[in-house]
């Protein structure tokens, strides 16, 4: 087992039982700050899967931005999610949580049968991409590349989506002021 | 060589989490990160396809897109859980269960 392997379970390890965790503790600070490492642990498997560019993205937009504005959130609500967390613990033996486990579990069994069967690594067009040498190499600084399709190829979308964004966050601040309407 | 077998196994194990987070979860909050880690699932999947595409480099772009859709969605929703909160005192999705008025 080779080095980059070796990290990759490592990382994957990370990743999942952290959400893991997240999903299982009845501690809502501790789970959003759990997310930090789930979040940093994705970042790692980005790497290892040679798009340092898209990790460095997660790092900064998911891991400064939107945790940020998640812990904003929660302690702008207040306390009372802190009450709703006790009535969750007397409910907890009760049969609420068993439909939400099925549905996971079950659709976890799914995905894995699916995966197994598709057989990626065998796929038509993967393996014409490893015929032409059109697999991004360890060594190589894709970061430009992203720049030049970017302004080439996806500038459509890149416009769409700098436009949905302001949108978005016009949006947001016009939803989150104070004495809206009244 | 990580075969693309492994990253999407992890990745069905983050979205049967997000899953299991989305539907079970009684705070609006929780439930968001739910999501969030639906969609990471996604993007972690993208960028495992992207390293096949050296030239038009697609996996790798569109899971940019998707982080920013992400920022978008959450900014929003967040914006939507304050005001939530302030009209209800509670951000429990099952307890909204009226219109404004």
């Amino acid at each position: 087992m080779s080095l980059v392997q070796l990290l990759f379970y490592i990382m994957g390890f990370i990743a999942l039982a952290s959400a893991l965790f997240v999903a299982g503790t009845k501690n809502v600070v501790r789970s959003i700050f759990m997310f930090f490492i789930t979040l940093f642990a994705l970042a790692g498997l980005y790497v290892l899967a040679l798009a340092d560019f898209v990790a460095i993205t997660q790092v900064v937009i998911y891991v400064g931005g939107i945790l940020v504005l998640i812990l904003f959130a929660f302690m702008l609500s207040g306390k009372e999610t802190l009450n709703i967390i006790a009535q969750q613990r007397k409910q907890f033996i009760s049969l609420r949580r068993l439909p939400a486990f099925l549905l996971a579990a079950l659709f976890f069994i799914v995905l894995v049968n699916m995966i197994a069967k598709a057989d990626v690594n065998n796929l038509y067009w993967i393996k014409r991409a490893a015929d032409l040498k059109n697999i991004i190499q360890p060594d190589a600084a894709m970061t430009e590349n992203i720049g030049v399709n970017l302004m080439t190829n996806y500038l459509l979308p890149f416009e769409g989506i700098s436009i949905l964004l302001m949108v978005a966050l016009i949006g947001a601040a016009h939803l989150s002021r104070k004495g809206r309407g009244q | 060589m990580i075969s693309l077998t492994d990253f999407l196994m992890v990745g069905a194990g983050l979205f049967c989490i997000g899953l299991y987070m989305i539907v079970s979860k009684h705070n609006a909050i929780q439930i968001l990160i739910g999501i969030e880690l639906i969609l990471n699932a996604a993007i972690l999947n993208l960028v495992a396809f992207g390293k096949y595409d050296r030239i038009n480099n697609g996996g790798q772009m569109f899971a940019l897109f998707a982080i920013v859709l992400a920022a978008a969605t959450t900014a929003v929703a967040l914006a939507i859980i304050l005001n939530v909160y302030k009209q209800y005192k509670t951000i429990d999705p099952g307890q909204v269960d009226n219109l404004k008025d």
